[in-house]
């Protein structure tokens, strides 16, 4: 430790001794970029738009029609493992439609245990669901902040993963989502991303193929208030 | 082509580098997969900036940025320290790649790590740190597909983006069949790729340590951003019970506000995508209740050169890269001599005004000649690097170095035989009779000039002699009628 100490200290009063007049030499203003400003409709087109056009599923629906399309995706799918997380608003939703659709459900499984005990299940399911925190229009993505409650391997290692987003919670740009969301007031989460579509690589020649190290499938349910 | 890895610089040297880029000239199939590659970056990139003033702008507030940013650099280095401090992330700084390697192996030797996977890092391969880790019992896997299919085959990256860009899917198909899996399909990238899919899933289970690098690490908040579309560097940074990030000190900056465009600039000029596919921001290991993620993150800051960059007003700007690689995207030398011929880390461009600066403008001054200043790399730069300008100021230092300290302090950096020929040019060029004298005789005996004499003798090397008119140009002006101007 003594070593990194010193090349702190060293490498520090380097930087520090350059004089200031050169550092902070005339640097041009930094122009403030006008930020779109977009109808809720707008925004949820553009991120259907952007997010389909790398391999994302996009559902539009009501709180209503949730359950119905979210039953139709599992069945389409063929998914008879599903990683979530009970605790969420989400969760104890999705464990009620198993509650009253035995038949028609995926085995659901709890991420409830810490991931050294989980580990040798985790990589056999077949998909997960997770909430999100918000979305993007410009760029067509999804913010989440993974939680206590919503660990941060649900949305990586399952090869399906469905993600809900309330429409209501799609900014403009990622700076406005920065801004409004007060993410340097509230502190930033151990781990927040953005998702903007399934796991993709084009490391072969160019070609693009989806689905190298995380999700092969991203399916994204929309869900607008009434 | 002398594409082997080269883990050592010590093999860099100007006669390696002129072979390797004249058999790569030579080599048709190589430059085929760059000049495809390289084409389809390059219409990427003019898609995604479809109005021109715009993307101006963005470029100003990039730059404008990064240039805020190292402005202030070792006031944000101290902050993100702190910052990273307060929300549980070990920070270590070193002044030199053994000191960072040094660093990685004592963090991996005290919580007994046999196997480490990595997420693409540019400044990892700086540090040779994959061949250092194994000398001392460590097995560390790259797991981006393209940093994987070059590790099998011992080769350095190419391309600070795509780094297997070398070779066309035949090659990769090959190598999957000798070196990974010689009992499952590998004819196509769908089917290579879920190979590979298997394989580093096992190692993401198995693996002790993560190791990744660092796009832009947040000074305010203590936060470490990784830009990635495969989802390996999000496995490698979760997984593991201790992730280990690497930093050059030049990659902070300062609020979260700074990233979006940067990120866009970023995604945007290196593969002309909107954004990629994940973004990941990581402030701090597992806390309490949490189920999973790293119980220890590391951050080491390298310096490795660095600071002494940043005292040059000119060459600070060096520091302003944000790994975009459009810069060799657009390189019309990269993409006929293709990454390897370098023999460096970083190729192209930016690799030709960073690799003297590091390695030492004596051992490697001459990568800032293998440039036709054509100014590509400076137009489509993110953040407006002025390359060409530090391009020369680079052979200037080298010629200074090279040459006799008494001549070239008197003679702006200019050797004897440099001067001379100045000389002698400027007498017969500022003499008309001597200047006519000097055509009629080059006119006859010109082209029996030999190459090997001297002063043609180095432009000659990579060039053939052009042929001498019979007549001189006054000759064939008078007889063509035409009067004076």
């Amino acid at each position: 430790m003594n070593e990194t100490a010193s090349s702190r200290s060293r490498i520090l009063e380097r930087l520090h001794g350059i004089h200031s007049q050169s550092r902070f030499a005339d640097h041009p203003e930094i122009t403030e970029t006008q930020s779109p400003s977009w109808t809720t409709e707008e925004k949820i087109s553009r991120l259907k738009s952007r997010m389909e056009a790398v391999h994302s599923e996009i559902h539009r629906c009501s709180e209503q029609e949730f359950d119905t399309v979210f039953r139709k995706v599992v069945d389409e799918k063929s998914i008879g493992s599903l990683l979530y997380a009970k605790n969420t608003q989400l969760g104890s939703r999705i464990h009620s439609l198993k509650q009253s659709n035995q038949e028609n459900m995926p085995e659901l499984v709890n991420y409830d245990v810490s991931i050294e005990t989980m580990k040798k299940r985790i990589f056999s399911f077949d998909a997960s669901i997770t909430e999100t925190l918000g979305g993007i229009a410009e760029t067509g993505s999804l913010i989440l902040w993974p939680s206590r409650d919503e660990p941060r391997l649900m949305s990586l290692i399952p090869p399906i993963h469905l993600a809900v987003l309330q429409a209501e919670t799609i900014y403009n740009t990622f700076s406005e989502a920065i801004d409004e969301g007060k993410w340097d007031e509230k502190g930033m989460p151990t781990n927040a991303l953005l998702i903007s579509g399934p796991s993709k690589t084009a490391d072969i020649e160019q070609t693009l193929v989806y689905g190298v190290h995380g999700p092969k499938q991203l399916v994204v349910f929309i869900i607008q208030s009434n | 082509m002398s594409a082997k890895a080269n883990h050592s610089s010590h093999k860099l040297s100007e006669k390696t580098f002129l072979e390797s880029s004249g058999s790569a000239l030579k080599n048709p199939k190589l430059r085929s997969n760059f000049k495809r590659a390289m084409n389809g970056l390059m219409e990427k990139r003019r898609d995604i900036f479809p109005d021109a003033s715009e993307l101006e702008e963005t470029r100003a507030r990039a730059g404008g940025i990064r240039r805020k940013t190292l402005a202030h650099l070792p006031e944000l280095l101290e902050k993100l320290e702190a910052n990273c401090e307060s929300n549980g992330i070990r920070v270590h700084w070193a002044e030199t790649t053994e000191q960072a390697n040094q660093i990685v192996l004592d963090l991996a030797r005290s919580a007994n790590v046999q196997l480490a996977v990595k997420g693409k890092s540019m400044v990892s391969e700086e540090m040779h740190l994959n061949a250092f880790l194994e000398k001392h019992g460590i097995e560390a896997i790259e797991s981006d597909l393209g940093e994987y299919i070059i590790q099998v085959v011992n080769e350095l990256p190419s391309h600070i983006i795509m780094p297997a860009i070398h070779k066309n899917l035949d090659e990769i198909s090959d190598l999957f069949h000798e070196k990974v899996d010689p009992n499952r399909p590998c004819e196509s990238a769908e089917e290579m790729t879920a190979t590979a899919r298997l394989i580093l899933r096992q190692k993401f289970h198995d693996a002790d340590m993560g190791i990744s690098g660092v796009n832009f690490a947040v000074a305010d908040t203590g936060t470490l951003c990784l830009v990635e579309n495969e989802g390996n560097g999000r496995f490698s940074t979760t997984l593991p019970k201790i992730h280990v990030a690497v930093m050059g000190i030049e990659k902070v900056v300062e609020s979260l506000q700074d990233l979006p465009p940067l990120l866009k600039m970023l995604t945007r000029s290196a593969t002309g995508q909107p954004i990629t596919t994940y973004f990941n921001m990581i402030s701090g290991p597992r806390r309490e209740g949490e189920l999973d993620g790293p119980e220890e993150v590391h951050l080491v800051l390298l310096d490795h050169g660095r600071s002494k960059i940043y005292e040059d007003e000119l060459l600070r700007e060096t520091l302003l890269c944000i790994r975009c690689g459009a810069c060799m995207n657009h390189c019309p030398v990269y993409t006929r001599i293709g990454g390897h011929a370098y023999n460096a880390v970083y190729p192209g461009p930016i690799g030709k005004i960073f690799t003297p600066q590091i390695e030492g403008i004596e051992r490697v001054g001459y990568l800032a000649n293998a440039s036709s200043l054509c100014g590509a790399c400076v137009e489509v730069c993110p953040v407006k690097i002025p390359i060409t300008d530090i391009l020369l100021r680079l052979r200037r230092n080298h010629v200074r170095k090279k040459n006799d300290r008494h001549w070239t302090d008197l003679n702006g950096g200019k050797s004897l035989m440099e001067l001379m020929t100045w000389k002698g040019w400027k007498q017969v060029l500022s003499q008309p009779n001597l200047y006519r004298t000097q055509a009629s005789l080059l006119s006859r005996i010109g082209n029996l000039l030999p190459a090997q004499i001297p002063v043609l003798r180095e432009w000659a090397r990579s060039r053939s002699l052009p042929r001498f008119s019979k007549k001189p140009l006054h000759r064939l002006v008078e007889e063509a009628g035409i009067d004076h101007e």
